[in-house]
């Protein structure tokens, strides 16, 4: 069965264009990958420029946003964009945490592996279905049992700042419904990577507290979430720029209309607001183009910018942490 | 010593980044016959075996000097395929590989990729070499199922099978025994013996029974040196050096 | 001496501990209980018009309750087809590139992955948008929308999650493998493409499912590129889809297309849910 004598040379040929293909089919693969971060970037201020060039900075100090006029402005969008992430990390935080060390470490064995299951399968309810519930259930809900009756009670409007954030026009798209639909999103997500933090700390940390006679929960908040801290702090930035590029559910329950306000301006969580992702998808439909479409798109770039380093600096954190760890 | 030398390997030195694993190793391994490699672990033994079919090329920041030969051509130069290399100095591991397809397919793997032989002259080629690995009365009704329902034993004797479909030369084994019962063990041995006749084989073992029982000649590694190679019956029973007489005779392991 | 007694110390770090494990449990059930709310409601809402006129028919402007989501659902499929046909060339390529390349470049592919990977949906509509239909826009006011569009979309968005699931499926088939094949002589194109790919097969697949069921329900990059249709159209113009469908009956003022898009949520949701289940399906009888 053996060839006359061995050989090593020669068939040569007979692989190397073809491995050449290979390599130069995946190659091209990833550059097409790469290409297309930095595409979206310059195609998006490539087109934005007409805008940048008429609008200046006041693009983003303005709060005036009228097209007929041929005025735009996103700071009243930015803001919105702001408060209604941070309404939505305050409320979803404690739960998701407290739930994510409920799952990581105090919940028995059997319970884990089902409630990982509903909390992946809710993560994954589209954003649109979550802006219908907002429209039909939470937007009523809030109208009757929270606004009416704080607009109504006299009592209320005596708390210094408690005033100046439960007022508003109460008819019941808001910010408060947004900040609280936005808060249920995120929660799933921002539970889970907190799980998987909490999960990746030693369990020998655990067991050098409880042998020193500490209880479950002197353990979890002298020694566990002391260590985990970066790591969740990193997974809270992520749900906040999760919640930042939100466009959907926001659209359907925010309003999408200025305050009702002199300035347009308005910290009452009853009223309506804007959020860049409602702003975009609202007024794309009567963007004329020329300048309009130009704006819009200038728009895109802000958030586009702006969520790139919210989840560059949340992603760094958590592999810091992820890294301290071992 | 059989006179015809297969692969001439001359002041080989090799490298895993800054540590120096193999200091200048020196030898002819000889055509038709059985030659093992034993040593305590971490001697290099494994790592110079590698280095026959340059399979240390697929580690980073790996250095070799130094020049083997196989029939007088170097096989690090530029104009060789290292393809056609391992196809012709093939490997068995130590634990047993099938790849997740059918028996057939497995020993028909080699022949697609060299381009062979097709059809009826592949169904030949391969219950050839099944039969040459002393595996085929086992599997030749079930050529079609799958190569991961047999047991460690049939599975190492099929990589051996597989080796042999590409009609290679040498056949470098890497302790294919360590992980297979004494019975498979016994199976493969015999069949290593009559495998020199028409290849070279060159085997690493920890077990010394089975280097005195199958080859001809031995090279004691250890640290990195080849501290004695000579024919097997005087390196077992008078060894030139004395760590090869501590080691053969368990005054360390 | 120390004592092993319960003092009131202790007493008290007992009921802290207590306490504090039942604010986390009592969380944990809140989430639950809110997102189980929304699906039982969702179900009970949707359940109305969920039936196979709503599957069959398009809509129906003279008698609303009477009409279907035809349209959306095919739309919806083609365009997901269509994001396949984009993601997974380029997807499982670099995938590839990843778990064969060790070096610079590999390292600054993997980094601009994860920030395609956290860009908003609309923005990456907004994209398709500027590149595409703006320019053929400025010349036909109006003009330019496509559920090609949509699909490139969307494809554009499964691309880094195709990528890094090919990427970690790869990275688990044992190097014996690789070592195996190359001893054998068989050249890398070979050994990937006939022993491990196979071998990662189940993995990816199941990966590139659950992707699908990601920008599945996505609206916003279809808001601009797709526009939306009330009949059946072909793909190179403005087409309709399921998540589109939804958000036009849930914003409308007509109470009967309200009930409508709670079918349509009902839907989309099963659509996903199918998606998933098969995903996990094929990954467990890869296992066996």
């Amino acid at each position: 069965m053996n060839l006359p004598g061995g050989t090593i040379h020669g068939a040569g040929d007979r692989y190397n264009w073809r491995d050449s293909a290979y390599v130069s089919a995946i190659t091209i693969a990833s550059m097409v990958l790469m290409a297309l971060v930095l595409a979206i970037g310059s195609a998006l201020l490539w087109q934005s420029l007409p805008a940048i060039r008429t609008l200046g900075l006041g693009f983003i100090t303005s709060h005036e946003w009228d097209d007929a006029a041929g005025k735009y402005g996103s700071a009243a969008f930015l803001s919105g964009t702001l408060y209604s992430s941070l309404l939505a990390i305050l409320v979803s935080v404690p739960i998701s945490i407290c739930s994510a060390i409920f799952l990581a470490e105090i919940a028995p064995k059997w319970i884990r592996l089902p409630v990982t299951f509903i909390i992946e399968l809710l993560a994954a309810i589209p954003s649109v279905v979550y802006g219908l519930w907002g429209i039909f259930v939470l937007i009523p809900l809030l109208r009757d049992k929270v606004m009416t009756p704080a607009l109504a009670s006299p009592s209320i409007t005596k708390i210094p700042i408690v005033k100046s954030l439960f007022t508003g026009a109460g008819y019941g798209p808001s910010m408060l419904a947004a900040g609280l639909l936005l808060a249920i999103m995120i929660t799933p997500f921002i539970t889970a990577i907190c799980r998987d933090i909490l999960n990746a700390i030693p369990s020998m940390q655990r067991d050098a507290a409880a042998g020193m006679g500490c209880t479950q929960s002197e353990t979890i908040l002298k020694v566990v979430l002391p260590s985990a801290a970066p790591g969740l702090i990193g997974a809270v930035m992520l749900g906040f720029g999760r919640a930042f590029g939100e466009t959907m559910a926001v659209t359907m329950v925010i309003g999408n209309m200025t305050p009702n306000t002199p300035d347009g301006k308005s910290l009452g969580l009853f009223d309506p607001g804007y959020t860049i992702a409602s702003a975009m998808a609202n007024k794309f439909t009567e963007a004329t183009p020329g300048i309009a479409t130009a704006a819009l798109i200038e728009l895109g770039l802000v958030l586009f910018v702006t969520s790139m380093l919210i989840n560059f600096a949340a992603r760094s954190l958590v592999k810091v942490a992820m890294r301290r760890l071992g | 010593m059989h006179s015809a030398t297969c692969i001439s390997v001359n002041n080989v030195s090799f490298w895993y980044g800054s540590n120096q694993a193999l200091f200048d190793i020196n030898m002819d391994i000889p055509k038709n016959a059985v030659t093992a490699f034993i040593g305590p672990s971490g001697c290099g033994k494994s790592t110079f075996l590698r280095c026959l079919n340059r399979m240390n090329d697929r580690i980073d920041g790996t250095k070799v000097t130094g020049s083997i030969e196989f029939e007088s051509q170097n096989i690090r130069d530029k104009s060789v395929s290292v393809e056609a290399l391992r196809r012709t100095i093939g490997m068995v591991f130590q634990k047993p590989v099938p790849f997740p397809m059918s028996i057939y397919d497995n020993i028909a793997f080699g022949p697609r990729t060299h381009g062979i032989a097709r059809g009826r002259a592949l169904d030949t080629l391969v219950e050839k070499c099944l039969v040459d690995a002393a595996l085929w009365d086992e599997v030749k009704d079930k050529l079609k199922s799958s190569a991961m329902a047999l047991s460690g034993g049939q599975q190492q004797r099929l990589c051996i099978a597989r080796t042999l479909s590409v009609s290679p030369e040498v056949i470098l084994m890497d302790e294919p025994c360590s992980a297979l019962d004494p019975n498979s063990t016994h199976r493969i041995e015999e069949l290593i013996t009559r495998l020199k006749d028409e290849y070279t084989v060159v085997i690493v073992t920890h077990n010394l029974q089975q280097a005195k029982r199958i080859s001809d000649n031995t090279g004691f590694f250890l640290r990195g040196e080849l501290v004695e190679y000579a024919d097997s019956t005087s390196v077992f029973g008078t060894p030139a050096r004395k760590e090869t007489d501590d080691y053969i005779n368990g005054r360390f392991g | 001496m120390s004592s092993l007694a319960r003092t009131p110390i202790l007493r008290q770090r007992r009921l802290a501990n207590g306490l504090f494990q039942s604010i986390c449990a009592v969380s944990a059930v809140v989430a639950m209980t809110i997102l189980g709310y929304i699906l039982w409601f969702l179900l009970r809402q949707g359940l109305e018009y969920f039936k196979p006129t709503l599957f069959i028919r398009l809509p129906d402007n003279v008698n609303p309750a009477l009409g279907g989501i035809k349209h959306s659902i095919i739309g919806s499929a083609g365009i997901l087809f269509i994001a396949l046909g984009i993601s997974l060339p380029v997807g499982i390529l670099s995938g590839i590139y990843q778990a064969e390349a060790r070096g610079k470049l590999s390292q600054s592919v993997r980094f601009l992955t994860d920030v395609l990977n956290g860009i908003p949906s609309i923005v990456i509509g907004l994209f398709v948008y500027a590149i595409w239909i703006l320019p053929y826009a400025l010349k036909h006011p109006g003009q330019g929308y496509s559920g090609l569009a949509g699909g490139a979309a969307l494809g554009i968005m499964m691309i880094p999650l195709v990528m890094r699931t090919t990427d970690e499926m790869l990275q688990l088939v044992p190097q014996s493998l690789w070592d195996a094949s190359l001893a054998l002589g068989t050249p890398r194109w070979r050994t990937m493409l006939l022993i491990i790919l196979p071998a990662a097969r189940n993995g990816i697949v199941t990966g590139v499912m659950l992707a699908l069921a990601r920008v599945a329900g996505e609206t916003a990059p279809l808001l601009f590129t797709v526009l939306g249709n009330e009949f059946e159209g072909p793909f190179t113009g403005p087409i309709d889809a399921l998540p589109l469908r939804l958000y036009k009956y849930a914003t409308s003022a007509d109470p009967v297309q309200n009930s409508i898009a709670w079918s349509t949520a009902l839907t989309l949701i099963l659509m996903i849910l199918t998606l998933s289940v098969i995903a996990r399906l094929i990954t467990r009888s890869g296992k066996k």
